[in-house]
């Protein structure tokens, strides 16, 4: 695979690491345990479109969010983590 | 002195001025440069060259290629053995060695052969339904019986002594195969002025033109081919890749290759590797990869002389072998009459030509009777005969009376399969192509196109046309143009045939996967007992597995299926073509990366001056840190180690501690992003002050922890474990560019900026005050315990922070990187008579055991702050990473096992890590376990073993007994349960 970083150029994906969903927002301190519980334990497994966070590790170290299909693997859209 | 009497006497792709002697089963025999293993064998009458896997049935060379399933042979000896090497793709070099596999005790008699008398026992699904028989069977008899009757090649047991290498490749345009094809592709590309790839499997460009007599453009296919090759050497864009298989296609245009550097040499020259493995990035793709020949299930299709037509060509044409002197021609259409015309020019007698068509084109007909051939149309091969070799073989004809004629080869063409494996590992499906009877290729992935055979564009005029037109389109598409390459003149005849796979109901056993020894009556039995769609069927009779991957398999397994099933071809649907496409060494794969080599080893700055005092290593992830230093005279290291802790614990002593993460945090939000990161308050640290940090993970267990100090207003300089120091520089950078991207911070680690000496013990004030330079006030009021300052030695900048892991009076020195040395032995120098003693990590894990400081055994990923008894550290004041999770009732359960001292209660006996704890007197079953040893060592300032442990209920036992018990290495002892402090609980050593 291979993953448009916004501010390297395209690169193979050995350069990057993955962390996992990129949606989950995480709660404010103070919200009842079961969001909490929902924010780092519950994930969708969507068959198609996907946004999963990935870091440039062995590069620019930026956390991006790529988009990508889980189905043909193919990258739709890459984006800096901070503007997302 | 070379009796190749079964070489042609001119002609052939081979250079008859040098002879090369090779051995096969300790035979000595003789071949040219330009014949493979497979053509020289045929060339001195070898024809018997293997048993098969199952039966034991004598196999001998069916194709002329990478689909070879018969003649895999072991390849050379000792520890560069390598088994399953397919004997046509091994070019021939002087000294080759190669023995037949799977024979015992030769491969004339073997012994093996029994099992044939037993096949209703192991036909398909054996292997699962063995599983079923009572276990014991299994393990002791039927699987060593199974493994010596039923293997392949033998591995060798040595090391390997090659070397691989890996290696990357980018390009605009890459092009598979180098037939017809791929050449005009290349040529299109190139001339355009792409930067090209041209990938060959073969050792010589061409494809199947070196194989067959026909002309391009008024000259003999090789003879083209070597002039179009001519040009593209020229090219200073283009680079050819011979001797290479492309053997995956990977997400993103990436294609994965090997190429076999040396293996057509006895061995490989000192300066290259024997293999390379390539990663080639390409923008488009031309998979120009040809097609293979199938053949025909019939009974008797898998004795020594049945060869796929296509084959027998390749050794007339290119190797100039006659494959056999009575010869009979199965063809399912046009294609099998090339090899009549090249068996007649190359000598060979014709006994009959079956063909399954009713109507044979008037063309053909009259070649068989110009040369008197017997030409039976509409007929099938029923049968063969023969014990290690072809003798006869039976046919019927179109009204099925059966007849039998001498022959020593049966030349088979069932027709041609494109080899699509590349365009279908993505997970794309090959169409049914009801014209052509074969697979082409579906919807392609993106950036590849196909060209000639392999989209089931046979003649030689279409593979040529149809390569400069999509070697042409991927340079346009890469943003080259050029005009078209004119099409030279070939031949373009049709290729006429009938849909036969399969002659049901013929004498003896019919295979349909000859590697693995599966019948059409395996597959009937897979249908039989429910096993009917594609998948299903190839895992219960292991069709088409391994090294076949389908190549000569596959479609006629799917078409025994469909009539099984009264289902079309295209209605079975296809098993899923996975990479790799032909074998590949797992040394190639690993490249370089071995042994020592199989990841970075990182020393500290003082790892030399260590090696040089004495020191032994252990390797900490990729660090070799310093373990004890030997002294003349000390038994073990024990002795050692005790020393260590004594003299800190006495004196002084100095640990390389540079291992530890290093991250500087600096940025108006940085005191804010620390207050997310850690569990604890960092924004209320006062500059030139230090702090404990606890790091959780969200989830509410403990991630990490380490050491803040406050550079000034908004710079920290953190530390973190050895272990983390990578992923907690990950996470922080989470936290920052995903949680608080709007907090103005950046982030750099230091790790290997300075290095950090743990100074340590009651004399180490004067110690330092010795070696620095003049001038910092040490004293208690004015550097107390958590606090830093600046300071020099040797006029170097470096920074003295004051805290202690080991419950002395302590300093960790950062010292820049490349002073390290100097200040090592400046320390050695003017501390000797403080008695100033290095130490290293085992002594150095002694004191914080001793001390109770959690390390890797207690931040296990399963222990909450609470757990550690650092439950108040967490702040509640503030919003932290896993300050909400950490609240989950089951996390401040009670019962949950804390960290708790332990001492054996003979004060004697040691405490190993791991062993479980139980209630004394209750049962050693899992569900009384009440927790588990997490560190153990001898303490020599107790003079004692200790333990640290996580006790469920542990602050209500402290004072009470527990067993201690480890099962696996025989231990079991009662200890006392203690506070997790050894040594000065207070803390007033640190602090004085």
């Amino acid at each position: 695979m291979r993953i448009n970083c916004p501010f390297c150029g395209t690169r193979g994906n050995e350069e990057f690491t993955v962390l996992g969903a990129a949606d989950p927002v995480r709660p404010d301190a103070d919200a009842p345990v079961p969001d909490w519980v929902a924010y780092a334990h519950a994930r969708e497994n969507p068959r198609g479109p996907h946004r999963d966070l990935w870091q440039h590790q062995h590069g620019c170290r930026a956390w991006l969010v790529v988009e990508r299909d889980t189905l043909t693997h193919a990258v739709i859209a890459v984006r800096p983590a901070r503007d997302a | 002195m070379s009796a190749q009497r079964w070489r042609l006497g001119e002609g052939g792709l081979i250079d008859r001025s040098r002879v090369l002697p090779f051995r096969f089963d300790e035979r000595l025999l003789h071949g040219h440069p330009g014949d493979t293993l497979a053509s020289a064998l045929l060339a001195n009458g070898v024809r018997l060259v293997g048993r098969s896997f199952k039966y034991h049935r004598p196999r001998g060379i069916l194709s002329a290629g990478p689909e070879e399933p018969n003649a895999l042979v072991e390849l050379r000896g000792g520890a560069r053995r390598e088994p399953n090497t397919r004997a046509t793709q091994v070019e021939l070099f002087e000294g080759l060695e190669a023995r037949s596999q799977n024979r015992w005790p030769s491969l004339g008699f073997d012994l093996g052969a029994v099992n044939g008398v037993l096949a209703p026992m192991i036909g398909a699904g054996f292997y699962y339904k063995t599983f079923m028989w009572p276990a014991a069977f299994w393990e002791k008899l039927y699987e060593p019986l199974i493994r010596r009757a039923a293997g392949l090649g033998r591995a060798p047991q040595a090391a390997d002594p090659d070397r691989y290498e890996r290696a990357h490749a980018h390009c605009d345009v890459l092009v598979i195969g180098a037939g017809p094809a791929g050449l005009m592709a290349a040529l299109a590309a190139g001339r355009a002025g792409a930067r090209v790839l041209l990938v060959e499997e073969d050792a010589a460009l061409g494809g199947r033109l070196l194989s067959e007599a026909e002309e391009v453009d008024g000259r003999p296919g090789a003879e083209w081919a070597g002039a179009v090759e001519a040009e593209l050497a020229d090219m200073p864009r283009l680079r050819i890749l011979r001797r290479t298989s492309a053997f995956a296609l990977l997400d993103g245009g990436v294609v994965a290759a090997v190429e076999r550097v040396a293996d057509h040499l006895p061995e490989p020259p000192a300066h290259l590797p024997r293999q390379r493995s390539w990663k080639i990035v390409a923008r488009r793709i031309v998979l120009a990869a040809g097609a293979i020949e199938r053949p025909v299930v019939f009974g008797g299709n898998d004795r020594p002389g049945v060869m796929l037509a296509g084959a027998v060509r390749s050794y007339l044409n290119r190797h100039a072998v006659l494959p056999g002197r009575r010869a009979v021609v199965f063809t399912v259409g046009d294609d099998g009459w090339r090899s009549v015309a090249d068996l007649l020019r190359g000598g060979a007698q014709i006994d009959a030509v079956v063909d399954a068509r009713a109507e044979v084109p008037p063309e053909q007909a009259q070649l068989a009777a110009r040369h008197g051939l017997r030409l039976v149309a509409g007929g099938r091969v029923t049968g063969t005969q023969g014990g290690r070799h072809l003798t006869a073989v039976r046919f019927a004809d179109a009204a099925g009376r059966e007849e039998g004629v001498g022959a020593d080869l049966l030349a088979v063409s069932g027709g041609w399969n494109p080899s699509l494996h590349l365009a279908c590992h993505l997970g794309n499906r090959p169409r049914w192509d009801a014209a052509i009877h074969a697979f082409v290729p579906g919807e392609l992935p993106p950036g590849l196109v196909v060209a000639g055979a392999a989209a089931g564009r046979f003649s030689t005029h279409a593979a040529l046309a149809d390569g400069a037109a999509t070697g042409l389109a991927a340079a346009q598409a890469c943003g080259f143009d050029a005009a078209a390459p004119e099409i030279p003149r070939a031949e373009d005849a049709p290729r006429d045939a009938v849909p036969l796979f399969h002659v049901p109901g013929g004498r003896g056993k019919a295979f349909v996967d000859l590697q693995h020894d599966v019948t059409d009556a395996d597959i009937a039995l897979a249908h039989r007992e429910g096993f009917r769609a594609a998948e299903h069927a190839k895992r219960y009779t292991t069709l088409g597995m391994a090294t076949d991957q389908g190549k000569t398999a596959g479609v006629n397994g799917l078409a025994i299926l469909a009539r099984l099933a009264g289902q079309a071809i295209s209605e079975v649907g296809t098993t899923t073509h996975r990479p790799p496409w032909t074998p590949v060494a797992i040394g190639a794969v690993a490249g370089p990366h071995r042994g020592r080599h199989f990841r970075p080893a990182r020393h500290t700055p003082l790892h030399d001056w260590a090696a040089a005092n004495g020191a032994s290593f252990v390797e900490a992830g990729l660090w070799y840190r310093a373990q004890w230093y030997a002294r003349p005279g000390e038994a073990g290291w024990r002795d050692s180690v005790d020393r260590e802790v004594l003299a800190v614990r006495n004196a002084v002593g100095v640990c390389d501690v540079s291992t530890l993460g290093k991250i500087e945090v600096a940025g108006p939000g940085a005191a804010a992003l620390l207050d997310l990161v850690y569990a604890n308050t960092i924004s209320t640290l006062a500059v030139g002050r230090l702090r404990y940090g606890l790091m959780l993970r969200e989830d509410g267990f403990v991630m990490d922890d380490g050491t803040v100090a406050r550079l000034a207003e908004d710079r920290f300089f953190v530390t973190t474990t050895t272990a983390n120091a990578g992923a907690v520089l990950q996470h922080l950078e989470y936290c920052h560019q995903v949680l608080r991207p709007a907090l103005d911070v950046s982030l750099l680690s230091v790790t290997d900026a300075w290095a950090q000496l743990s100074v340590a013990g009651p004399r180490a004030r004067d110690l330092l005050a010795a070696v620095l330079d003049p001038g910092p006030d040490l004293s208690n009021a004015a550097l107390p315990h958590m606090a830093w300052i600046a300071v020099r030695l040797g006029g170097v900048p470096c920074r003295l922070y004051r805290l202690s892991f080991s419950g002395e009076l302590a300093y960790e020195l950062g010292v820049p990187a490349d002073y390290a040395e100097a200040a090592m032995r400046r320390i050695m120098e003017r501390g000797a008579s403080f008695g100033v003693t290095p130490y290293g990590t085992e002594a150095l894990g002694v004191l914080r055991i001793e001390k109770g400081h959690p390390a890797g055994g207690e931040l296990n990923g399963q222990t909450t702050a609470r757990d550690l008894g650092l439950g108040r550290l967490v702040s509640t004041r503030k919003d932290c990473i896993g300050r909400r999770l950490a609240e989950r009732p089951a996390l401040t359960d009670p019962a949950r096992p804390v960290l708790v001292g332990l001492k054996p209660a003979d004060g004697r006996t040691p405490i190993r890590a791991g062993s479980h704890l139980l209630e004394p007197g209750v049962a050693a079953v899992t569900a009384n376990g009440l927790g588990h040893v997490t560190s153990a060592c001898f303490s020599p300032t107790l003079g004692m073993p200790i333990a640290l442990a996580l006790l469920s209920d542990g602050t209500a036992r402290l004072g009470q007994r527990i067993r201690v018990f480890d099962p696996l290495r025989g231990g079991d002892l009662e200890a006392e349960i203690c506070p997790p402090v050894f040594v000065d609980p207070q803390g007033e050593r640190s602090r004085g």
